[in-house]
């Protein structure tokens, strides 16, 4: 190589993860730098690839439920809740209102739990070291809660094709309810800390703008869209569950910077607060599963004196339920974004192609745009403000 | 236009009319409308979708495939259209097979890059006119295409970190025991909800009057 041609290269290039703190887990980016202005973005994404696409074709409809914990892992049961929804739509069967409710409320505790991983690690990436610590105390509980559903903090297998696994536990909903009442103010803490604060304004205020047609031409869905400024909302606009007998507000943003998506997702977490306390107060009884024995396994108690039971047992667990042959898409409203099942069944117990459309894939695929011409700083801040989760983009 | 089911079915009969040609069919099923079009013609159809403003399907949600490794063409490749005017979904597929190429949608909508790339990636359709069609989520220097039916589960190397050369190799997959699939599927039907016979038992339809 001679002197000459390396003196003519003016850019370099910069390596930015795969291991780096403000990464949100394995995201390597090669940065072309400009000085300490960003060229251009290649972003190499599958450091996480497991192949959950493949391997749920080789399991039963119900083995498949538990790879969608681990997919989105901060936001683990609305990703069971679009898969179940999925196979039901394929099964043609309606869960029970009860059912319903408990996934409602579920979704959107969960979409608190992800939104105060979301804007806690910003913050920290950003400089601010208190709201992750007094946010995820609160995070803490809700994970209490999911122990006290299903027996597992995070992964928890909970909604399932037919209704959720098992029914609230006794006192739970007085529980909630009194976590609920207190944790506006927790929110009201938090943003007391950060909403005006005037370094962490300096670093997101105008950084990483998206206007409302960049927006809509990159794919975007979720808070972040709606930090552009478009309306839309899943839950508005294609209710499922039981969304439309719900009393709620969609917030949307104005610049569609950082900032605003910030903004976006503290006031969704007010409004998932709402539902939470209208579901909780509305909460109707009745059963939880569907009483189809050829999809749902019998209760444990009717299968110590029935004959018929056991045999629906042992077979709902080894071969599984066939679904009849056909293909649907689900929608649903993750906190992240859209995320959607594509499911095609041959007819047997298995499906036959699951596609997983996971909404941090599309909003990654934009950093290119958005960084062009920001500062090497500014890629933590527009980095966090999207909400990337490695176990969705790379699936 | 209308909302809901009816706005579906409206949609479904303005297609022929708007894609001429490269029409070839449209279905409804489970309330979701399924079209089928020519490959070549893909750019011209998702354009006409995105700028007619009876359908105003402005939004990419999804590219992906299916394989069908038995038919002459085997992938499907299936485009995710939104629209967020008329608050509908639609699903436009074409048929692929391994030696031709799809055109690549991406010049229309961006999002559609990393899509195609990885329908490249994991079943090796070729996109013609794509930017940058690299792999996107396998590892460097995969050899491939994973979700395709003949690839099998296990893969086939493994990588480890070797002490002695100090850097991480790849091998063909060892498995300690066989690779174990669990075929529960039993050719057993049980008693269906219509028996056999019962089909004819059907009221016949009215015949029409003066015939």
């Amino acid at each position: 190589m001679s002197q000459t041609a390396e003196a003519e290269i003016e850019n370099y290039t910069l390596n930015f993860g795969p291991q780096h703190p403000a990464a949100h887990g394995v995201l390597r980016l090669v940065l072309e730098m400009d000085g300490e202005v960003i060229d251009r973005v290649d972003a190499h994404i599958g450091l996480l690839h497991r192949g959950t696409e493949k391997l749920i074709e080789y399991k039963t409809y119900l083995q498949a439920v538990p790879y969608f914990d681990r997919l989105d892992y901060v936001s683990p049961m609305n990703q069971e809740q679009a898969y179940s929804l999925a196979v039901e739509k394929l099964l043609g069967i309606e869960v029970p209102r009860r059912a319903k409710y408990i996934r409602m409320l579920f979704g959107e505790l969960t979409r608190i739990l992800n939104h105060i991983m979301n804007i806690a690690s910003y913050a920290m990436d950003v400089g601010a070291m208190t709201p992750f610590l007094w946010t995820f105390e609160e995070r803490e509980k809700i994970m209490g809660f999911y122990d006290d559903v299903c027996g597992a903090r995070m992964h928890a297998n909970y909604v399932r094709p037919g209704g959720v696994s098992q029914d609230l536990p006794a006192g739970l909903v007085e529980r909630m309810h009194e976590w609920a009442n207190g944790y506006s103010q927790v929110l009201d803490d938090m943003e007391g800390l950060l909403t005006e604060n005037r370094i962490f304004k300096q670093r997101v205020v105008d950084i990483g703008v998206v206007s409302k047609e960049q927006a809509l031409a990159w794919g975007f869905t979720g808070p972040n869209l709606r930090a552009s400024g478009v309306p839309w909302d899943l839950r508005k606009s294609q209710p499922y569950d039981g969304y439309e007998e719900m009393d709620f507000d969609i917030p949307i943003g104005k610049n569609g910077d950082c900032y605003d998506r910030y903004l976006v997702r503290v006031e969704e977490m007010r409004q998932s607060l709402k539902i939470i306390k209208q579901c909780l107060e509305k909460m109707p009884s009745g059963p939880v599963r569907v009483n189809d024995r050829k999809v749902l396994a019998p209760p444990r108690s009717e299968m110590k004196t029935s004959m018929e039971a056991l045999i629906h047992h042992f077979k709902l667990y080894t071969e599984g339920y066939k679904v009849p042959a056909g293909e649907t898409y689900v929608g649903t409203e993750a906190p992240k974004g859209e995320f959607g099942v594509f499911l095609v069944s041959d007819g047997t117990n298995k499906p036959y192609r699951c596609r997983i459309r996971a909404p941090g894939f599309m909003h990654l695929e934009a950093m290119d745009a958005m960084l062009r011409g920001h500062m090497l700083a500014d890629v933590p801040a527009v980095l966090g403000s999207i909400d990337i989760v490695f176990g969705e983009v790379d699936r | 236009m209308t909302l809901g089911i009816e706005g579906l079915r409206e949609i479904s009969a303005h297609l022929p009319r708007v894609l001429g040609a490269d029409f070839i069919s449209a279905d409804i099923q489970r309330g979701e409308l399924t079209v089928f079009v020519k490959r070549e013609s893909i750019l011209k159809v998702v354009k006409t979708l995105r700028d007619d403003p009876q359908l105003a399907f402005t939004q990419v949600i999804d590219v992906t495939a299916v394989d069908y490794p038995q038919r002459p063409e085997r992938f499907e490749v299936v485009y995710l259209l939104l629209s967020m005017s008329l608050n509908q979904r639609i699903r436009v597929k074409l048929t692929v097979g391994e030696e031709t190429a799809v055109p690549s949608i991406a010049s229309l909508f961006p999002c559609a890059d990393w899509c195609e790339r990885e329908v490249w990636d994991m079943y090796g359709v070729f996109f013609s006119d794509h930017p940058d069609l690299r792999r996107i989520l396998t590892d460097y220097g995969f050899e491939g295409h994973p979700l395709r039916k003949d690839f099998p589960l296990t893969g086939y190397v493994e990588v480890r970190y070797d002490v002695e050369q100090r850097r991480v190799i790849y091998e063909p997959v060892k498995l300690a025991q066989d690779f174990r699939s669990f075929d529960f599927l039993s050719p057993w039907e049980g008693i269906q909800k219509l028996l056999p016979g019962d089909e004819k038992a059907a009221p016949a339809p009215a015949k029409p009057a003066g015939t």
